[in-house]
């Protein structure tokens, strides 16, 4: 039986004091496990900035990133990731452009490798990409000269995801200590959960992982979450319900019987969300399957769905990512 | 022992006397002074013997001789590897570019390496290696094939592997399988375990390996087949073989050394030198792996050499090809087992010479009069560092790099000539 990872034997000050480059010492942001709990604190501080800008004003604009272009390479599809890092980076005042794959000569053959260089060449400023193999962005960030941000590699991490959801759940709860997330759904295959899962342990929740067994990853406590295969119990007592999305391509009898049996025992129903705390959270990454996974009238409940609210949080957490990441090369005094 | 002069033998024939040399003798307990008698490309005799008058004399001062080693199950015919690794012959896995499961690729794999290589093709059980239709596995015996193999895949119908096994065996070829079962490792790239949750990467159970034994060694009871497990990885797959072997079933099984020296953690950072098919496994099993070769066990240890240029490495984990350039590092690794007193190196010549030759059915790797005259001369302490960007290989992926070893093979005679 491996050790169970228990939150609170994290050092749980604000870490050492640092200035300048010390706060936020990495060149990419790839992956959650790369990061210090001080330093996922320090990018939720310096999101909460924007997220209150973003929210104050009529004009968002920001000129800092001006001259600088962000490249956002998205090698699997995506909508709302994609106009998230754009709008950060058009804020952020950065010239912007997108490339997708079903533009780009990656089908014609081109390998990755050769793609990164191209890229490179090209002299971006800062690179966001999503690949849907596990690995991928890490392979191109060893590449290229500037900055990486990982938007999604296979079912490995989505980092920007699990700091938007942590920015709404400290905005919305005051805090982690003790507060019990269960993260529900399709965790096997779900990049938002390992990153989440991390993330919130890292942070001092206690965090579960409620899935049928079918969709639940080998010793998933080593990432930090207590495992639960029936939905009642994953419940009991949360404080924060996240939903994760079930793919099209998982409901064909492979891992769950069908849509149908997926909702009568793992979706979220109004009925089901009474089980957790009276003031539980309900939290998605979307896109929704609505009727699956979570029911519209809790999906829409004014009071205790977040969902809109994570999608405001995300374009303020890139923005947070794009400047820190961008600070050596703008010769930011302390970060250089 | 009193060996007739040349004269009396008949005129032309060149011999070769190996003085002061170790012999490391598959079929002795230990190490022992002596000497190895060459005639033409054979072996004529070892031991204390008296030298002829007429044989020229070769000083191995002091190295250990050996059998030059039979790799059993390689991927590419990569020669300046197996030269440096003190390989002289090989059995080339059928799955190539073109399967091997036809007489003309049969025949022009054999003469790939001569006249100082010898490569025994292993012949397709089934054409294009699907797993529905028998290859001619009789032609291509006669065209020179040495075992016949599923090559990296399982064959899912048990009534094929059933057939298969009993044709084989009515050939007297021994059937070379891969031990996972494949509805259970689908695309998996990773053995299910916190590594592969970590790093998100498609993960199978380390019991597909076992399923597929138990149901091979099933119909091997049924059919008197003889299989021989390429690659044997886990406790579980181990134990059905010892069991098999107690039984007194023809079941054999090797292991290649980074089943001995890495479990599944090598992948971590996405290393695609570590993506090998059989996937790395456990540190319980990589001890019971250990245990396997100390127990006797293990038949065979192979290099599975399948040197990857970038175009098949430099990708994300899970795209990237499996496979590693092991020729090279096979001895050394091997070494280590002698070192840790897991095995008498006569023994370790046993799992890397003899036990290959005779799965394939050839008169080599062993000191026996009348067995090829493949010797290697090996200095077993010399230290040197792995280092995959300098590597004789026709590529560099071995996650071994910048690792420290011993043991280099110092000069290699094949067919009674030296390289």
């Amino acid at each position: 039986m491996p050790d169970i990872f228990i939150p609170d034997a994290l050092p749980q000050s604000s870490g050492p004091e640092l200035t300048g480059r010390a706060l936020f010492p990495h060149r990419h942001l790839l992956s959650i496990a790369d990061l210090k709990p001080w330093e996922i604190r320090f990018l939720l501080d310096e999101a909460e900035h924007w997220a209150q800008a973003n929210k104050g004003q009529a004009r968002k604009h920001d000129g800092r990133l001006a001259g600088m272009t962000q490249i956002n390479a998205f090698f699997e599809n995506s909508t709302r990731t994609l106009l998230s890092f754009e709008i950060a980076g058009k804020r952020l005042g950065a010239d912007v452009v997108n490339m997708h794959a079903g533009q780009s000569s990656v089908k014609k053959g081109e390998t990755l490798i050769d793609t990164a260089m191209t890229l490179n060449a090209m002299a971006a400023d800062v690179i966001v990409i999503r690949h849907a193999s596990s690995g991928a962005v890490a392979l191109i960030a060893d590449k290229v000269d500037c900055p990486v941000l990982n938007a999604g590699d296979g079912w490995h991490q989505h980092p920007t995801q699990a700091l938007l959801d942590a920015l709404t759940i400290r905005r919305r709860k005051g805090g982690f200590e003790g507060l019990i997330v269960a993260i529900c759904g399709d965790v096997l295959h779900s990049r938002v959960a390992r990153s989440n899962m991390l993330c919130l342990a890292a942070l001092g929740a206690q965090v579960r992982a409620v899935a049928p067994p079918t969709l639940l990853p080998p010793e998933v406590e080593m990432l930090g979450a207590i495992p639960f295969t029936r939905m009642d119990e994953g419940l009991d007592g949360a404080d924060v319900v996240m939903m994760l999305r079930l793919q099209n391509e998982r409901m064909d009898g492979a891992f769950i019987p069908s849509p149908r049996e997926y909702h009568a025992l793992y979706g979220l129903t109004p009925e089901r969300l009474a089980i957790a705390k009276p003031d539980a959270l309900v939290m998605h990454p979307g896109p929704m399957n609505r009727g699956v996974e979570i029911t519209s009238t809790v999906a829409d409940h004014p009071d205790r769905s977040a969902i809109t609210e994570q999608v405001a949080m995300g374009v303020a957490v890139r923005m947070a990512c794009l400047d820190v990441l961008t600070r050596g090369a703008r010769g930011v005094e302390g970060w250089a | 022992m009193n060996i007739p002069a040349n004269k009396e033998m008949g005129l032309g024939m060149s011999r070769i006397a190996i003085i002061n040399g170790k012999l490391a003798d598959p079929a002795a307990d230990s190490l022992s002074p002596g000497t190895v008698l060459i005639e033409d490309d054979r072996i004529i005799a070892t031991g204390q013997i008296d030298i002829p008058s007429d044989a020229q004399q070769v000083d191995a001062q002091g190295l250990v001789v050996a059998p030059g080693l039979i790799d059993l199950g390689v991927f590419a015919t990569d020669k300046p590897a197996f030269h440096f690794g003190g390989i002289t012959r090989a059995a080339l896995m059928p799955d190539q570019r073109a399967p091997l499961d036809e007489v003309g690729l049969i025949r022009e794999a054999t003469r790939a390496g001569k006249p100082d290589f010898w490569i025994h093709p292993i012949a397709a059980a089934t054409r294009g290696l699907k797993g529905a239709e028998m290859a001619e596995m009789g032609l291509m015996q006669a065209a020179g094939a040495k075992a016949v193999g599923t090559g990296r895949q399982w064959i899912a119908d048990s009534g094929v592997m059933l057939r298969v096994l009993s044709y084989a065996s009515g050939l007297g070829l021994t059937l070379i399988a891969h031990a996972e079962d494949g509805g259970l490792t689908a695309k998996a790239v990773a053995t299910s375990g916190e590594t592969a949750t970590r790093l998100g990467l498609p993960h199978a159970p380390a019991c597909t390996e076992a399923m597929a034994i138990a149901r091979d060694i099933m119909l091997v009871r049924e059919t008197g087949a003889s299989i021989h497990f390429r690659l044997v990885t886990t406790k579980a797959g181990f134990d059905l073989i010892r069991a098999a072997k107690t039984e007194g079933l023809k079941v054999t099984c090797g292991i290649s050394p980074a089943y001995l020296f890495l479990n599944d953690q090598a992948a971590t950072d996405f290393r695609t030198f570590a993506r090998l098919s059989p996937p790395l496994r456990s540190e319980n099993d990589r001890q019971a792996s250990l245990a396997a070769v100390a127990d006797g066990t293990v038949d065979v240890i192979t290099s599975s050499h399948d040197p990857r240029g970038p175009e098949d490495k430099r990708l994300p984990f899970a795209d990237a090809s499996p496979g590693m350039a092991g020729a090279e590092t096979l001895l050394a690794l091997s070494l280590n087992l002698v070192r840790e007193g897991q095995l008498t190196i006569n023994r370790l010549m046993t799992l890397l010479s003899a036990n290959p030759a005779r799965i394939l059915g050839i008169n080599a790797g062993s000191f026996a009069v009348g067995s090829a005259a493949d010797l290697i001369f090996v200095d077993p302490d010399t230290p040197w560092i792995v280092d995959s960007a300098k590597m004789a290989a026709s590529a560099g992926n071995t996650p071994f790099d910048k690792m420290p070893v011993q043991g280099r093979a110092r000069r290699v005679m094949k067919g009674g000539a030296f390289l």
